[in-house]
């Protein structure tokens, strides 16, 4: 019983925002850096209006993530979120054309979000199917129903006050942005303050244990994936409103940019470990590359290419803080 | 012979004497030429610190000898040193008097060392005999695998050991017990003239360890030298002949098994006297705690009942299998149960969840730590509060003062060993994981604490301070059950022992009553 050992452990170890800074030294560097590569090559990156359209073109993916991060930490995935997108987007401008009220059909199509993934949660949870294989599965239904009930091309939304929702401003900052700070400040909150968050790095870093300590692991997932289909019909609805339109293709493949933002932002594939305030970090390096090399009139396909290569390098240099964190 | 000998250790001084010209020649003074081998003065440093420093170990043919220590004494390094995986930075390796340099384990094995760990390293889904010859199965001239040579060479293995496992099933269908004599067999077939073994016991029932001796008298005899890993010094006891004790990455001394005790080799070991190594103090038996009245699950147990008494220590002996923990993680709610009927204080409560047990005041210490007991990789903290949210939370708000407090007590009062609460608890040794499970669960203020096996795969020095934990609580009014596969843990620490075969309870004993084989007679289904 040494006492020097007790003196050490009362003193916790680092304050909130050190934490985060230390945590998340690698990636705000080359955050950091590619805003600097690309402000330099071209000025106009660093303008007021470009800033914003920044945000409001990366508000769609940040919101994804986010859902994305709390089911990757508990061990799963949400491949359905594109196509939710889609589905309530085109939904909700299809029910407003035909005359049903404007914040009914916002409060339905969000919810027909959330029945997604009420629907991905039960099956997970209860059945024991691979997250992967049910989520690609309500992934194609999802845009089926959209593509089904648009007969395949964009609804055209006839009513202009639908479109203040995704192009309105809130002073001088665009209300995409202040959605996603909104929601990331609640998920955050959820995450590291409350018991739920606790839940959710258990059951990711261990189902049995979890269970052994009488965490309700059923009721856990299929909150998790509510969540993350909530956040998909919202973010339909905020994007067709700010399209103007409702369509069906919409947001192809956007799944993969959300488990990008993910895993630059630290999140571990396996489960168990990620940050919120990570997760935004790399949410914005995605968003900042693309925007980079539309403002320098790069063809876009090499945008796929560039963020493909990041998300390798960052992932093995997330490996290698790993393995040294967990031999200590 | 001056002691009390089992059965087993009758067998084994026969065959000593009838097997051993080489043990009669050793006596006579030729010693170079019988050590298969020799390890001088082995250093090995990891960043700067010494892991080992001058340490000695020589091995003679037919011979069983032990590797004593603490976690982190060294015993691991050692091992790894000679099996190929690390390289000394200074010392001697002789095998059969020659000087080698191991580079490899590819190298290790062409020298006749095999390491037998103590994690299973098996191909589920083949068969023993591919198991076996794993990477150098035999070919047919065609270019094909020779199964039928495979299947051959691998049964006369199987026979040599006087063993009976079927080889051509698929190593998923056999006991745990049945995959580590596999994995012995895989050592023997590279005419191994050095195997280790790291804890072969560990996962065995007293039955099983059994079998696995017969297994190394065998080896023995046929003059394989055996490195013996093991916390469980009764074992030692039991089959080995020579015992060398490291402490801190430092060579302490050799003892012949016979001419040593326990009390001699814990002292060694933990390089002061442990002036009890179990801890019972006075138990004032009260009230019935707890109750169980005809509890059943189809297949598995069968119309269980028993009762624990406030302060009490009961234990639950029987042979893995028994059913003992499936009957624990049935009454806390991570297992179904067909009927029966549970009382908490003379009261009937239905547990239909773990949260409704720890609302009731039961804790379960599972049987394996890293798989149900730990989220290894959160932190210390994470883990100690993981049962008791509630106490410090409210939605949003979180009471850290609280929460500190929490952590902090039990790190003191367990002396757990970490540089932080924000320390990965994967980063910490067993004992200390152990002991996080226990404040976890402690955490919760229980009244019937269950420990399934709690001191499975710890040190000596940590296994000593969790029975004086147990005792202490036993002493403050806790009904503890301890379920456990070793006999003298029971013995030394329980009240009452109830005895488990088969799903069903077999015997009951008072503590007046204990003895080895009285208990064993139940365990294998007498009543």
């Amino acid at each position: 019983m040494s006492k020097e050992n007790n003196v050490k452990l009362v003193v916790r170890s680092k304050k909130p925002c050190v934490k985060f800074l230390s945590e998340n030294l690698g990636i705000l560097a080359a955050f950091v850096v590619i805003c600097g590569i690309v402000a330099v090559l071209s000025p106009v990156f660093l303008s007021v209006d470009n800033v914003l359209s920044v945000g409001r073109q990366i508000s769609t993916n940040a919101v994804l993530a986010l859902g994305m991060a709390i089911v990757i930490i508990t061990g799963g995935i949400d491949l359905s979120v594109g196509a939710v997108v889609a589905l309530s987007g085109t939904l909700c401008v299809g029910f407003i054309n035909n005359g049903i009220p404007i914040p009914v059909s916002i409060i339905v199509c969000v919810g027909i979000g959330v029945l997604v993934g009420l629907i991905n949660g039960i099956i997970i949870a209860k059945t024991g199917m691979a997250p992967f294989i049910v989520t690609m599965s309500t992934m194609s239904i999802s845009r089926g129903i959209a593509y089904l009930y648009s007969g395949g091309l964009p609804l055209r939304c006839m009513r202009d006050d639908f479109a203040v929702l995704g192009t309105g401003y809130f002073g001088p900052i665009p209300l995409p942005i202040i959605y996603l700070l909104i929601l990331t400040l609640v998920v955050w909150l959820l995450l590291s303050r409350a018991k739920f968050g606790t839940y959710v790095y258990a059951l990711g870093g261990n189902r049995e244990a979890a269970k052994y300590s009488g965490i309700p692991t059923v009721k856990i997932e299929v909150i998790v994936y509510t969540i993350s289909g909530f956040l998909s019909g919202f973010a339909g609805v905020v994007l067709a409103a700010r399209m103007f339109s409702g369509q069906p293709s919409v947001q192809q493949g956007a799944e993969m940019d959300a488990i990008a933002a993910c895993v630059l932002g630290g999140v571990s594939m396996s489960g168990g470990m990620g940050k919120i305030g990570g997760t935004m970090i790399g949410a914005l390096i995605i968003g900042v590359i693309s925007n980079g090399l539309n403002l320098l009139n790069v063809n876009s396909f090499v945008s796929n290419i560039v963020k493909g290569v990041i998300v390798l390098i960052a992932v093995y240099i997330d490996i290698l803080k790993k393995n040294k964190l967990m031999k200590g | 012979m001056n002691m009390v000998l089992t059965d087993g250790s009758k067998f084994l001084e026969l065959e000593r004497r009838r097997g051993y010209p080489l043990l009669s020649k050793r006596k006579w003074g030729k010693t170079v030429e019988n050590y298969v081998l020799e390890m001088r003065k082995i250093d090995k440093k990891f960043t700067g610190v010494y892991a080992l420093q001058g340490v000695d170990l020589k091995l003679q043919k037919g011979e069983v000898h032990a590797l004593l220590g603490e976690n982190g004494a060294g015993k691991s390094t050692l091992i790894k040193v000679l099996g190929g995986i690390y390289k000394a930075d200074s010392g001697q390796i002789l095998v059969e008097g020659k000087e080698v340099t191991i580079q490899s384990v590819k190298e290790a094995q062409q020298l006749g060392i095999n390491i037998v760990h103590q994690e299973i390293v098996l191909v589920p889904h083949i068969s023993v005999a591919e198991n076996i010859f794993l990477g150098r199965e035999p070919v047919t001239k065609a270019g094909f695998k020779d199964k039928r040579k495979m299947i051959r060479e691998a049964r006369e293995l199987v026979m040599q050991l006087g063993l009976d496992i079927d080889v051509t099933r698929d190593v998923y269908f056999l006991t745990i017990a049945q995959q580590q004599l596999v994995e012995i067999i895989k050592a023997v077939s590279f005419n191994s003239k050095i195997i280790v073994m790291d804890e072969p016991t560990s996962s065995l029932a007293e039955r099983e360890v059994e079998y696995l001796f017969e297994v190394i008298r065998k080896l023995r005899q046929q003059g394989v030298g055996i490195i013996y890993i093991s916390h469980k010094l009764n074992e030692l006891f039991t089959i080995t002949d020579k015992i060398t004790v490291l402490r801190d990455g430092q060579y302490v001394d050799t003892k012949v098994t016979k001419e040593t005790t326990m009390d001699e080799l814990i002292k060694m070991m933990v390089g002061r006297d442990l002036k009890e190594y179990y801890s019972r103090g006075k138990h004032s038996i009260g009230d019935v705690a707890f109750e169980v009245k005809g509890l059943s699950q189809k297949g598995i147990f069968e119309n269980v009942s028993f009762k624990i008494n406030k302060g009490e220590i009961v234990g639950f002996a029987g042979l893995v299998g028994a059913g003992r923990s499936e009957i624990m993680q049935a009454i806390f709610g991570v297992a179904p149960f067909d009927s029966g009927e549970i009382y908490l204080e003379g009261q009937k409560v239905k547990l239909k969840s773990v949260r409704d047990a720890i609302k009731k005041g039961i804790a379960l210490i599972p049987e394996n730590r890293k798989k149900e007991g730990l989220i290894l990789k959160n932190t210390v903290a994470f883990n100690i509060t993981l049962t008791v949210q509630d106490q410090y939370k409210k939605f949003i708000h979180v009471n850290r003062k609280k929460h500190d407090e929490l952590v902090s007590k039990y790190i003191q009062a367990f002396s757990i060993k970490t540089p932080s609460q924000d320390q990965l608890v994967n980063n910490l040794s067993g004992g200390n994981q152990q002991k996080i499970v226990l404040s976890k669960w402690l955490a919760t203020a229980p009244k019937v604490l269950i420990l399934d096996e709690p001191t499975r795969g710890i040190d000596v020095g940590a296994k000593s301070e969790i029975y004086t934990i147990i005792d202490k609580l036993a002493q403050e009014g806790m009904a503890v059950i301890l379920i456990s596969s070793e006999l003298s843990e029971l013995i030394n620490m329980c009240d009452r022992i109830y005895i488990a075969a088969q799903g069903q309870i077999t015997g009951e004993l008072d503590h007046e009553d204990f003895d080895q084989e009285k208990i064993m007679y139940h365990a294998t289904g007498g009543r």
